[in-house]
């Protein structure tokens, strides 16, 4: 029997306020521990929530980026659960009254788009952190108690590990640009589990499906479910039944795991938040929202085809994040010749990245030098070969690209008679290459540009000395 | 007439993490129910075509400005705590 992968995610993404979304303690990451903590983070009794508005912009920011509908009349609810992470034995979230609805966005795999539908957005607040100490503790931190918290839940529309990959990058990629979140995995400011089902193909009926946690980056996601995937096969196959279960990945076996096998659902006992009013949000209010939401990578990645000429697969890398986007507009804004700022972005930039492990913003180049640097290439001061030189520099230290040229006496030779002089010493120290060459051996053509770079430490003007080499050669 | 069985009392007790006896259990039997028995008058309501109500007061958008504050030290918030070391709350381990 054959069978139908079905896979649905759900992702929490951290807001990046100030504060928190019920209380003016400070947002942030990597504090000390409870040191970002007040009275109503912490659930003592007679404190009241007072929810932040930048929180609201920023859910209905991310729901409209993912092409949501917008409630207009939303509320908080309680959901009641014992914990040590959540102080309060309820967090406050959106039960039946979810900020957005009905959204989606397009991915795509192996050259085919697909569009994937987006259930719900919804808002809440985040518990604390628990750590499990080999003492026979566990230790809270209720630093992130009470951040601002998005909950997005997608249809169950994708069909293989692959789908949910290339779903998470894009996701990602769309939050990141709207601004409203860091969306770094490695810091929990986005989270994911995953539900994967498999069914015989042609039943339109899904199968019980296990949910997966743990999962701390996004290709653990796509293993974790690849490794599911099998498992409910070979469990299908021999005739057994898949329970309704939870199970997390293991990074060291590439298992999955079972945590804990789930009974029932309506535990949680959700009801209205009477501590909080009714949120109301009118046109006008959405409107104001939707008007700050910058350009996305979609529309972006059109432009750059339609407008600046880009081919679709470079279009798709330079926007595939937002920093690398930004870096290459700043760039081209500063006069850099498109093509060229999108190769050095692509090729150099990013391999200096990956070999450092570093992000754009952390290297010392600006746009506004890679953009002189290629002013300088395509004025002929320099040739592509040596700007390499003066991008290593820009990129570990900095600088002005027409300075360090100056400095480390980086101009390209582009002086016929000068060049012409090299040449001719070049040529009377290798009689044997020009026996060779007229013996009709292009070979020896190539080795002798190569002393004359060799000589001129790489910046002798490329085209001319072929001009050059190949008018004094047959002078002799 | 509501009848709260015996499993929905044990359920509800254990959600809420209270230990409760044999005996307990039998007598909250008959308090839940004659509660939600009480509390079914309500249903003699008519509510046919009236918007649930989800909050008493006529209030909306009651919301702050983005605005952090300093309230209160580590110590002050680990003060009252029955257990806690290098700035965490300590609570018995809940992995087993």
């Amino acid at each position: 029997m054959n069978f139908e992968t079905i896979i649905g995610l759900e992702v929490h993404v951290e807001l990046k306020t100030k504060s928190k979304i019920f209380s003016p303690s400070v947002n942030e990451f990597g504090s000390d521990p409870n040191t970002n903590v007040n009275p109503i983070d912490l659930g003592y009794p007679g404190t009241l929530p007072v929810l932040n508005e930048e929180a609201v912009n920023f859910a209905m920011k991310a729901a409209m980026a993912l092409n949501c509908e917008i409630a207009t009349n939303t509320k908080f609810d309680r959901k009641n659960y014992f914990y040590p992470d959540n102080p309060k034995a309820y967090q406050i979230s959106q039960f039946d009254q979810p900020i957005g609805e009905n959204g989606w966005i397009e991915i795509e795999v192996n050259g085919k788009k697909k569009r994937i539908g987006i259930t719900r957005l919804h808002l809440e607040e985040d518990a604390g952190k628990l750590t499990h100490g080999d003492d026979g503790y566990s230790y809270v931190d209720f630093n992130r108690q009470g951040t601002p918290l998005i909950e997005i839940v997608s249809e169950p529309d994708m069909r293989s590990p692959e789908e949910a990959y290339a779903y998470l990058e894009k996701l990602k990629n769309i939050i990141q640009y709207t601004g409203v979140s860091d969306v770094k995995m490695q810091e929990g400011s986005l989270r994911c589990d995953a539900n994967i089902s498999l069914r015989p193909i042609g039943q339109e009926k899904f199968g019980t499906k296990a949910e997966l946690k743990n999962l701390n980056s996004f290709s653990y996601v796509q293993k974790g479910l690849e490794f599911e995937e099998k498992r409910q096969e070979k469990v299908l196959l021999s005739g057994g039944e898949i329970l309704q279960e939870t199970r997390r990945y293991d990074e060291k076996t590439k298992e999955t795991l079972l945590m804990r096998v789930k009974e029932g659902s309506d535990d949680y006992r959700y009801f209205p938040e009477p501590d909080l009013v009714p949120l109301y949000i009118d046109d006008a209010w959405k409107e104001r929202v939707r008007s700050e939401i910058p350009e996305l990578p979609d529309a972006r990645k059109q432009r750059y085809v339609a407008e600046l000429g880009l081919s679709e697969y470079d279009a798709e890398v330079l926007t595939s994040t937002k920093q690398m986007s930004d870096f290459f507009e700043e760039a081209v804004g500063h006069g850099a010749e498109v093509k060229q700022a999108s190769n050095w972005l692509m090729g150099e930039v990013s391999a200096y990245m990956n070999k450092h492990l570093k992000e754009l913003n952390d290297l010392a180049i600006t746009p506004e030098a890679l953009a002189k640097m290629i002013q300088l290439i395509e004025d002929g001061t320099i040739s592509s070969k040596i700007a390499k030189k003066v991008f290593a520099e820009l990129v570990e230290n900095g600088g002005e690209p027409e300075q360090i040229v100056k400095e480390k006496g980086l101009v390209q030779i582009s002086d016929p008679a000068q060049l012409q002089e090299i040449v001719n010493k070049i040529l009377d120290e290798n009689e044997q290459s020009i026996i060779d060459f007229k013996a009709g051996k292009g070979k020896a053509l190539g080795f002798l540009v190569g002393q004359i770079m060799k000589a001129t430490k790489g910046q002798a003007n490329p085209p001319m000395v072929n001009k050059i080499l190949g008018e004094e050669i047959n002078k002799r | 007439m509501a009848e709260i069985t015996k499993e929905q009392v044990e359920h509800v007790a254990h959600l809420a993490r209270l230990a409760v006896t044999e005996e307990e259990v039998e007598h909250l039997v008959d308090e839940l129910s004659a509660i939600i028995e009480y509390a079914e008058l309500l249903n003699e309501l008519d509510t046919e075509g009236i918007e649930p109500t989800t909050h008493v007061l006529d209030l909306k958008n009651v919301m702050r400005k983005d605005e952090p504050k300093e309230w209160i030290t580590q110590g002050d918030a680990l003060r009252n705590a029955p257990d806690h070391k290098d700035g965490q709350f300590r609570v018995p381990s809940i992995l087993e």
